[in-house]
């Protein structure tokens, strides 16, 4: 079994980073190794003849989501926050699951992998094809997906608003009794 | 083109272990830490391995239907990191803490 080399580094650094935003203690660190991993796993989808997605993948997650964790990590002023560590009955009984569930994951996998012959299609992962095959056959789940976006925009504004009227009420409550 | 010849040389069977062991790592981290906010960062390094396999797959087998689905999954991660860090955001004014133990009031 001989991998190529790309393959194997660029593995490793992803096992690496995923492990270190696991076990890292401070939040920040956090972000920071995963925004990292985010873009060992764009090299992947390069390497997988994926580029648009790469390059989506890049800027979704490493450009607006972590953005979007860090700011809340500014903002509630949590990056020094220790957190209390769990008993190590909990790290084993997690190392337990989370192990038996890559056994059981690989396993599967071993019977089935086999069976997928190889047949690459050159320029699948470009913008042309993608976009062919989105603006046809997944026409209406994309449309759905918009309003899957403009529910999750409302309900994330409504949560943020929500604080003022409990604190109101709460005071009015203490002053007027 | 020398990302060909690194694709030809390498078989599915890699990328699923290597999506499996992120799959893994991600869920240990739910079940290990007790910070909201890494617990959600690994709610998305799991949703990341179920990219990749999806990519890997489509890739292998010629067909671009998984890419499209990996579009969707990263739309829908994008709204559930939103709507998660807003309860998260209410939960911090209320309590002072992002620790998912003091979230236990319906225990009763």
């Amino acid at each position: 079994m001989n991998l190529p080399i790309p393959f194997l580094i660029l593995s490793f650094l992803t096992i690496l980073s995923a492990l270190y935003v696991v076990t890292s203690k401070s939040p920040v660190h956090s972000v920071l190794a995963l925004i990292f991993t985010f873009f060992t796993i764009s090299a992947h989808y390069v390497l997988l003849n994926a580029q648009f997605l790469a390059v989506v993948n890049l800027i979704v997650y490493a450009g607006a989501i972590m953005v979007l964790f860090l700011f809340v990590l500014m903002l509630l002023n949590l990056s020094k926050e220790i957190e209390p560590i769990k008993s190590n009955a909990w790290a084993i009984a997690a190392t337990i699951s989370a192990g038996s569930i890559l056994l059981m994951i690989t396993a599967a996998f071993q019977v089935f992998g086999e069976a997928v012959a190889k047949n690459p299609v050159e320029g699948i992962g470009l913008v042309k094809a993608l976009g062919n095959v989105l603006f046809t056959r997944f026409l209406v789940p994309f449309e759905l997906t918009g309003i899957l976006f403009l529910a999750a925009m409302v309900g994330a504004v409504l949560l943020g608003k929500r604080e003022k009227k409990p604190t109101e009420l709460s005071t009015n409550e203490t002053i007027n009794p | 083109m020398s990302s060909l010849t690194i694709f030809n040389q390498l078989e599915i069977s890699h990328y699923i272990y290597l999506s499996t062991v992120l799959f893994s790592i991600g869920l240990f981290g739910v079940l290990f830490r007790r910070n909201a906010i890494i617990l959600l960062m690994c709610i998305e390094l799991m949703l990341n391995a179920v990219n990749l396999l999806f990519v890997a797959f489509s890739s292998y087998m010629g067909d671009s239907d998984g890419q499209i689905f990996v579009f969707f999954i990263m739309v829908v991660a994008a709204a559930e990191a939103a709507v998660g860090l807003a309860i998260l955001v209410l939960v911090y004014r209320n309590t002072r803490k992002t620790d998912v133990s003091v979230l236990d009031n319906l225990k009763g």
